[in-house]
């Protein structure tokens, strides 16, 4: 199978064979950041914009250092640092990019959708690192690539997911590309932190935390969102982590070989113990280490497609 | 009438003399490293080094090159090629052999040769192919050379191994088809 599109936009979209496709590609590229120069000059002469109108650390300067391993140049914009604040529309920010030809453009913004607006209108393929709580499909990938690293494939796989589910484009991705992949998906929340009728989705709505970890390989932990929450919708921080807040003794209610992932920025005693993120069951750093292996292979991928 | 080709045995027998040739250029089976380009390279590097073990006793060091991301044309080709994992043991001081079925334009080699850069600063660089065919757009030569064949450019030479190949071994030049 060959990669046709112009854009990632989102998994929704994505087929089996695409993600398969990406995830494959990401394991040769891992090659690459192993060797003494980290560097291939696979991207050479091809211009990156990174637009970010949301602050980001990981997500940022994993997207920079693939694009630096590929040779691709690339420049950063962020909403703090330029003029993305003075009133500009997006639309006129993008085609003011536009003119300066780059071949590839990665956004996140804070409104779901923006990165398609700007697709459907830019010769430039659009990769999109976050919309809103819509989509982050690039972590979805690398969660995605991390569990099939560990458990060898997807398929069959029992994945919990817990925490803030309304606020979490993160969990939306995973949803989708945990499905497509045949594995099977538990979420668990608040109730005041549950979309509705999510059960039309696939998955399976959990009342607890501890329903939901019972016999799973694979916990994933939700960030809560508190930039998101116009009011804080659960009570506090302790009765928060009393309820849903992941612990050892969670842990032993899933399969022996458990593994934990968490997005990040994690919240150490809020949704996850420190115990349990700096255990040996924690695989966040793999995480960390697969996004780049992942944005690397998109970012390959993608500057092959051409305009119809 | 096709004189260009080469059966199993006959194919077994150039790899042999290859593999001597090598030891007797290197003076000996010390510092080398086969380096067998992906696809054919890599059995084309395994025979050679089953070959060099079997006459010196000696293990040599093998590794696999996917040269992919180092080709010219990707800016010109689209979807992207495939790209496979690359495994190289420490390339450091070594005489590295680079491993190929057939020499055509010499591009691959040339990717090659960057690529091997990235992995640190080989002793020498040697290049052994089972087939010359001739037509180089680069001022590439082979040092072991199993066959040279007579082609013309749009001819395809195909070298088949059995694990690569559903269990064909064989070297047969096959004319272009009239969609190509």
């Amino acid at each position: 199978m060959a990669w046709s599109r112009k854009d990632l936009l989102g998994i929704a979209e994505l087929s089996a064979e695409e993600i398969h496709l990406i995830l494959d590609t990401a394991e040769s590229f891992r090659e690459v950041s192993e060797r003494p120069i980290k560097k291939v000059p696979t991207l050479r002469g091809r211009t990156v914009i990174n637009l970010f109108f949301e602050p980001s650390t990981r997500t940022r300067s994993s997207f920079e250092i693939a694009e630096k391993r590929l040779s691709a140049d690339s420049l950063n914009f962020s909403s703090s640092t330029s003029a993305l604040t003075k009133g500009e529309s997006l639309l006129d920010t993008a085609m003011n990019l536009q003119a300066m030809a780059p071949d590839l453009i990665v956004i996140r913004h804070g409104h779901p959708g923006a990165p398609h607006m700007l697709a459907r209108r830019l010769k430039a393929g659009v990769i999109n690192a976050g919309d809103g709580a819509h989509e982050h499909p690039t972590q979805a990938l690398l969660d995605a690539f991390t569990i099939r690293r560990h458990k060898g494939t997807l398929q069959g796989i029992e994945v919990a997911i817990v925490g803030d589910i309304e606020h979490s484009r993160v969990v939306r991705s995973n949803i989708h590309l945990l499905l497509k992949m045949g594995a099977k998906v538990r979420v668990a929340g608040p109730f005041t932190l549950m979309p509705a009728a999510l059960e039309t989705l696939g998955v399976e709505v959990c009342s607890s935390l501890e329903e939901a970890v019972t016999g799973v390989d694979v916990v994933m932990m939700l960030r809560v969102q508190l930039e998101r929450q116009a009011r804080l919708r659960v009570p506090s921080v302790k009765e928060y982590f009393r309820l849903f807040g992941l612990t050892k003794r969670h842990l032993s209610l899933a399969k022996d070989d458990v593994i934990v992932m968490h997005p990040g920025p994690m919240n150490r005693g809020m949704e996850i113990s420190s115990e349990v993120a700096d255990g040996p069951y924690s695989v966040i750093l793999d995480q960390v280490e697969s996004g780049v292996a992942v944005r690397m292979a998109i970012l390959y991928l993608l500057s092959g497609a051409r305009e119809p | 009438m096709s004189v260009s080709h080469l059966d199993g045995q006959q194919m077994r027998r150039v790899i042999r003399r290859m593999a001597g040739e090598i030891l007797e250029t290197n003076g000996g089976a010390s510092d080398l490293l086969l380096a067998g380009i992906r696809t054919r390279g890599v059995p084309l590097a395994e025979r050679l080094g089953a070959a060099i073990a079997q006459a010196e006793g000696l293990d040599v060091p093998q590794g696999i090159l996917d040269i992919t991301l180092y080709r010219d044309d990707l800016s010109t080709i689209a979807p992207q090629p495939v790209v496979k994992e690359s495994h190289l043991p420490s390339i450091e001081g070594k005489t590295v052999v680079l491993c190929d079925d057939v020499l055509f334009t010499g591009r691959t080699i040339r990717a090659a040769l960057d690529a091997l850069q990235d992995y640190g600063r080989p002793r020498a660089v040697r290049l052994a192919v089972l087939v010359d065919r001739g037509h180089r757009e680069l001022p590439i030569q082979a040092d072991f050379v199993g066959r040279v064949f007579q082609t013309q450019a749009r001819e395809r030479v195909e070298v088949a191994f059995p694990e690569t190949d559903d269990g064909r071994e064989e070297v047969v030049v096959l004319q272009p088809t009239s969609e190509e």
